[in-house]
């Protein structure tokens, strides 16, 4: 079983997965956040390679990937940084960036250079299952797990597709939509888990517009684990000290303990 | 038959795009499959193309430029004179009527030019559509009076002020309001770009460029011409002429992409020419990037060539060598647009003018015999700021 999968086999415990983009505000901001997520309760850490065209983002992503951008991040960087984070942290990292990067780095080399720095999996949001294939032979022969994404608009079909290929968990868009904060969760999200639920045997994690304890309790009841991105950012471009990022993954930590221990 | 059921011209092409949008792509493919095979929607297309967009276009015989280069002779293909004044409106309507047959009211559309935004705007108020137009603010600024014309026919213009500012930020702006409203909304894509199947699409309506090319210089001159020449940055009014031509060997077929200052200075937008594959904007295909696959920014005094990527199916031509790509100038461009102007009192976009600078050369290079065709995509009234301010010149 990957590292990612065993997050998942902890009986009552939800899987807390927060996102940041590295480099963002600065290569050291990113040094410490990983571990201060990882002390305060975070089960995944995904890092965010930075691309110029993000077109699954919203404004603080967007906002984040060009600061990073301009500050000379690259993929060897952040391959750099992800292997001092996991000789530091012993949660599972993987990696979260858009396909051009990943094909110019060079597919194969990609992935030798993943396993290498202690990566444990990627999410692509522009790779479906169809272009994957490729991509899925090399994470496979190098151990990582390739986490492919679902959201409300996936057919049955298309369902069935990914539960056959995504590993680790498959990541739920919660919204038909771009990532960033929102003030309430879309009212078909149970049934969209529920719809997914009944097909695929990976854990499930929703993600997009998850930005309060409140909302992350909500989604603790009907899913395995919950991805929140913009809003840590925000944190982060406030406050240098991460007192309000620590403050904030504890609340939220807290909240998916409560709700498991409820739903018992 | 290319593309494959995939959406690839050989190793280019595809549907790299959020999964939000996949079932999108699928119900789009199923709508124009079940369209293109229904001789109605055809009907409607060619009745409102003749009617509403004034097709076909003249094939015209330009003596006094060809007197002038002194040797090949050229025509133009008379694309500035269609509706909306280019080849974008054949797309717009083709897209719109498919978009009404899908029951979808509310369209989206990029654009670089104004010129694809002009056309959708058009159709979408004969259709009865909501049309919301994303434009980069750089050419919201320089082509302010297409931005005008848009407001005109009803179009809400978004301004997008998200990395350079042009096209290429249009269209990402354009694709995350679709994955938001994915369920409603028809995304109007304007050139043979974006993931399957958008390239196929694109092309089919364009290819009526090509056939009444085909048609009207054999009624002119009893034979298919030596060579054609067409301005690329998407690639569409290339793809619409080359695509009717491709089983004639003989037919040579270039493409002219935007040098902007020139090649070596990195500030152009000649994808074919110098850039390497990469996905964009949802297809496998040439990219202006740098050594870690991050977006180039690009430069062309003509918004509409103004982009880091080319549609798939031109990077297949190009490694197949069935057509062959080069790249001209912003002062080149300047050159043709001039030259085109006084000799024969027709004033192309700037997009355009880059096909004529480089067929202006190549005609003084052949013999009298030769006949060489220039798709003119669009005409130049909306350039006149960016020319005279290029030029020196006070309006």
């Amino acid at each position: 079983m990957s590292r990612i999968a065993s997050v998942f086999k902890r009986p009552g415990k939800k899987a807390l997965i927060p996102y940041v983009t590295v480099g963002y505000p600065s290569i050291e901001a990113t040094l410490k956040v990983v571990p201060l997520l990882a002390g305060s309760g975070c089960d995944i850490v995904e890092l965010g390679i930075p691309f110029s065209d993000p077109l699954a983002d919203g404004a603080t992503i967007q906002k984040s990937s060009y600061g990073a951008l301009q500050k000379g991040v690259t993929p060897g960087i952040c391959l750099d940084i992800a292997s001092q984070l996991s000789k530091k942290v012993k949660i599972p990292l993987v990696f979260m960036t858009y396909f051009n990067p990943v094909f110019s780095y060079g597919l194969e080399k990609f992935g030798r250079d993943c396993a290498k720095a202690g990566i444990d999996g990627l999410i692509i949001p522009d790779l479906p299952p169809e272009e994957g294939s490729e991509m899925e032979a090399i994470t496979h022969k190098q151990g990582l797990d390739l986490i492919y994404l679902l959201a409300p608009t996936s057919t049955e079909e298309r369902i069935r597709l990914v539960a056959e290929k995504s590993q680790g968990f498959i990541y739920l868009v919660s919204v038909t939509g771009v990532t960033g904060a929102r003030n309430r969760l879309p009212v078909d999200l149970a049934s969209f888990v529920a719809r997914v639920r009944q097909v695929a045997k990976q854990p499930l994690c929703v993600g997009f517009g998850i930005s309060t304890s409140e909302q992350a309790t909500q989604v603790a009841r009907i899913a395995d684990g919950v991805i929140v991105g913009s809003r840590l950012i925000q944190l982060m471009e406030k406050d240098d000290s991460l007192i309000s990022v620590g403050d904030f993954v504890k609340e939220l930590r807290l909240a998916l303990d409560d709700t498991a221990r409820k739903s018992g | 038959m290319l593309p494959d059921k995939r959406g690839y011209f050989g190793e280019y092409g595809g549907q790299f795009v959020p999964e939000t949008l996949m079932p999108v792509l699928a119900e789009l493919v199923a709508a124009y499959d079940k369209a293109k095979a229904d001789a109605a929607f055809w009907t409607e297309f060619d009745s409102l193309s003749r009617d509403y967009s004034g097709r076909p276009t003249p094939l015209y015989l330009a003596e006094k430029l060809t007197k002038q280069c002194g040797g090949a002779r050229i025509y133009l293909k008379r694309e500035d004179q269609a509706h909306t004044g280019a080849h974008k409106i054949n797309n717009a309507l083709g897209q719109g009527l498919l978009a009404r047959r899908m029951g979808k009211r509310r369209i989206i559309a990029e654009t670089g030019a104004g010129q694809h935004g002009v056309a959708t705007a058009a159709v979408c108020a004969m259709l009865g559509m909501e049309c919301i137009i994303y434009m980069g603010e750089e050419d919201v600024r320089r082509q302010s009076l297409n931005v005008f014309r848009m407001k005109l026919m009803g179009a809400e213009v978004r301004p997008v002020s998200s990395g350079s500012r042009t096209l290429k930020d249009a269209v990402n702006e354009a694709i995350r309001d679709w994955v938001t409203n994915a369920r409603d909304t028809y995304y109007l894509i304007g050139s043979v770009v974006g993931p399957h199947p958008y390239p196929v699409m694109v092309r089919d309506f364009q290819s009526v460029i090509g056939k009444e090319t085909r048609e009207q210089i054999l009624a002119k001159a009893g034979r298919l011409p030596d060579h054609i020449v067409a301005c690329v940055g998407g690639g569409s009014n290339a793809i619409g002429i080359f695509h009717p031509f491709l089983d004639d060997r003989d037919v040579r077929l270039i493409g002219v992409e935007a040098a902007g200052r020139g090649l070596e200075t990195g500030e152009h937008a000649a994808s074919l020419v110098a850039g390497r594959l990469g996905v964009l904007h949802g297809a496998k295909s040439f990219v202006l990037q740098d050594s870690h696959g991050q977006i180039q920014p690009t430069h062309s005094i003509s918004a509409g060539l103004d982009y880091p990527g080319v549609g798939p199916e031109h990077s297949y031509l190009k490694d197949s060598g069935r057509a062959t790509y080069v790249a001209v100038s912003d002062k080149e461009a300047l050159e043709g647009f001039q030259l085109l102007s006084r000799a024969e009192g027709i004033i192309p976009a700037l997009e355009s003018a880059h096909a004529v600078f480089y067929a202006v050369g190549l005609a003084g290079s052949l013999d009298k015999e030769q006949i060489i065709v220039i798709n003119l995509s669009g005409r130049g009234d909306k350039d006149m700021d960016i020319v005279a301010e290029a030029l020196g010149v006070k309006v």
